[in-house]
């Protein structure tokens, strides 16, 4: 940052650019592991930014010089929040990828189930299924009975 | 009177802390989540009396003045949101003990449950009582986290894919809210609510616009308003069912509260209004809409949530004090009703095996008390005389008919539409689920649903009907809080009782 405090320095704005414009690059991929870089990129993007918001100048400890020249304190204490907050999210977003890959040996995010029952009917060329709510208990072919549901253990049984 | 306000954030914080050191005593765990989760919402009936008698109570933490410090404010607002959400967490907790484990299946880490369910009601506490918007911020990363860990409790493979759904977005939009929190800080230099309110009048029109537009879309995230409510339908019933159930009732509204705030303290009459009422209409309608083509209970309800999320942005963008009143009114029963159905659902599930309706039929002879359980809050979030949707709906349809002009009109039609449909949705239900006869008369050994399960849910159903009999007084809350959001003066006073510096 500049000194005179006058305002941020290009380089800085730049940076924020490219982060945040890779980041959200890398959030629309399919993949959680680059979803993830998406994340940590867009996060450090918005940290600097949040940075840039201050004034800029000297170390803001009083008595090491004039106030008026010590730069914001406010935003480099949100920044450090911000940071952990973000650090902790990554290390989730991961652990999710992680488990992701370990049960279905890919880490991509798969479609909604909609989407997968649309596709599925546009390829057998059918239409929506029909409300078959007024009809008794024959009418419908797909109505199951009920099965009951199996107990589950209580705490105190299981020792 | 003001060491109270900090209380229903550090008690749930403390209580996680023990329960996590607990973690194989659950009997003890479960004692410590009762035991606090009761405390906070006597704090929070008590912070809502002195609210609404003696204007809002204000501590500044730390011993810090306001504009330096981090204030925490429990207005008639804040204090309204607090008694309702601790109540429905304190059922749920109930509904979940019920259940026996907190989670259906049998190898999940059920001794991370209560430590996270008690940070949650933390993080929802502190966004509500949050007087600072980066402490907003902090107050939605802690809810945000919790209900990571709590949406992919157990990592089956299904929660996992849900689950992954869920934190990208709800990631992205904390980043949105961060970046705005940061913009708001660069052109005011404060983020103290009561000190944002008076700066943020005087920047030029165009940078007003931006940062409302910014920390609405955050906001509209997580609130799940239409263009940006495709996430929620898809992970929120994959979790288990009290998850679910607190998810639906307080994480969205956490949201709407945000954007009651914004809307009225920080951007009063700002140019976002004909857009928000865009958005509410649409939200209804679509919402609705998807809740009709949906087979499986639980998706069902997700959809019901979506679309009625509709009404409160409704209200809000309507911008007079009845529109205002009106939507804080149906927070309240929303919260209430939505975590009563989903609670509802659970306990189908666990009664017939399934809550998909073409599996399920004649619940309502096998399991009378289960229909009730149902047909009550279903047919007061359809809006049917007398329950308190149709007080909440009639005050909000009211509002719009009173703000007159062509807009406001189709969105009174919408919302009249909307619930019709709601309707349509829950008959079909009760239709499908509950009243056709079962094909067989079960011989089957008759499953008995746990007796706290079913008390948890009689009690909510029991809260819902106790809205409708308590409207009249409610009401009267809801509209003192709308007058105070609007004059916005005692909330500004009561932070910075010295003037604005």
């Amino acid at each position: 940052m500049t000194r005179s405090g006058a305002g941020p320095t290009l380089v800085l704005v730049l940076a924020v650019a490219v982060l945040v414009g890779c980041g959200v690059i890398l959030l629309l991929e399919r993949s959680l592991t680059r979803i993830l870089l998406g994340v940590v990129m867009l996060g450090n993007g918005v940290n600097l930014l949040i940075l840039l918001g201050g004034r800029s100048g000297g170390a803001p400890v009083v008595g090491t010089g004039p106030v008026d020249r010590m730069s914001d304190p406010l935003p480099q204490a949100m920044v450090l929040t911000s940071i952990v907050i973000t650090f902790g999210f990554t290390a989730f977003l991961l652990a999710v990828a992680y488990r992701s890959w370990y049960l279905s040996g890919d880490d991509e995010v798969p479609d909604d189930l909609e989407d997968r029952q649309i596709i599925r009917r546009a390829g057998r060329n059918e239409v929506g299924a029909v409300d078959r709510g007024g009809e008794g208990p024959n009418g419908d072919p797909e109505q199951v009975d009920p099965e009951p549901a199996r107990r589950r253990l209580r705490r105190g049984d299981e020792s | 009177m003001r060491a109270l306000v900090p209380l229903p954030v550090v008690v749930p914080l403390l209580g996680a802390a023990l329960t996590l050191l607990l973690a194989g005593k659950p009997r003890l765990q479960r004692a410590i989540s009762v035991l606090c989760l009761s405390g906070t919402l006597t704090v929070a009936v008590l912070l809502l009396v002195q609210a609404y008698r003696h204007g809002p109570v204000v501590v500044a933490v730390g011993g810090w003045p306001a504009p330096v410090g981090i204030v925490l404010v429990a207005d008639q607002l804040a204090a309204l949101m607090l008694v309702v959400s601790s109540a429905v967490t304190l059922c749920v907790l109930f509904y979940s003990i019920g259940q026996g484990r907190s989670d259906t299946s049998e190898s999940s880490p059920v001794s991370i449950f209560h430590p996270t369910y008690l940070v949650l009601t933390a993080g929802v506490t502190n966004a509500f009582l949050a007087g600072d918007l980066f402490n907003l911020f902090v107050g939605f990363e802690i809810l945000l986290a919790a209900s990571f860990v709590l949406i992919t409790l157990g990592g089956t493979e299904t929660r996992i894919r849900t689950g992954s759904t869920y934190v990208v977005v709800s990631i992205l939009s904390s980043m949105i809210f961060l970046t705005s929190v940061g913009l708001v800080y660069a052109a005011t230099g404060t983020l103290n609510l009561a000190q944002l309110a008076q700066r943020l009048d005087d920047l030029p029109d165009g940078v007003r616009l931006a940062l409302e537009l910014m920390l609405l879309l955050a906001f509209a995230v997580k609130a799940a308003v239409f263009p940006l409510s495709a996430w929620l339908p898809d992970s929120y019933p994959t979790a288990p069912a009290p998850v679910t159930a607190v998810f639906a009732g307080l994480l969205t509204k956490v949201g709407v509260y945000a954007i009651i705030r914004t809307e009225t303290l920080l951007f009063p009459g700002g140019r976002a209004h004909i857009l928000l009422m865009v958005v509410a209409g649409l939200t209804m309608v679509i919402g609705i809409l998807g809740a009709v083509a949906q087979s499986d209970l639980k998706r069902l309800f997700s959809f019901t949530l979506v679309s009625h999320i509709g009404y409160m942005i409704f209200g809000v963008a309507l911008s007079t004090a009845a529109g205002l009143s009106g939507a804080i009114f149906y927070v309240v029963h929303h919260i209430t009703i939505q975590t009563t159905l989903f609670l509802v659902a659970g306990l189908v599930e666990e009664r017939a095996g399934s809550t998909d309706l073409r599996r399920i039929g004649g619940l309502a002879r096998v399991a009378p008390l289960l229909g009730v359980l149902f047909f009550i809050p279903a047919m007061n979030l359809a809006g049917v005389p007398p329950f308190s949707g149709f007080l909440g709906k009639l005050g909000l349809l009211q509002a719009g008919v009173a703000a007159g002009g062509p807009l406001p009109g189709v969105l009174v039609a919408a919302g009249t539409l909307t619930s019709l449909l709601t309707l349509y949705v829950a008959s079909r239900v009760w239709n499908i689920a509950f009243w056709r006869s079962p094909r067989l008369a079960t011989s089957k050994p008759v499953v008995q649903l746990p007796r706290l399960m079913v008390g948890a849910t009689v009690a909510l159903v029991a809260i819902g009907l106790a809205l409708t009999v308590l409207a009249g007084p409610l009401f009267d809350v809801t509209a003192d809080a709308a007058a105070d959001l609007r004059l916005r003066t005692p909330y500004v006073r009561a932070v910075l009782p010295d003037g604005v510096p």
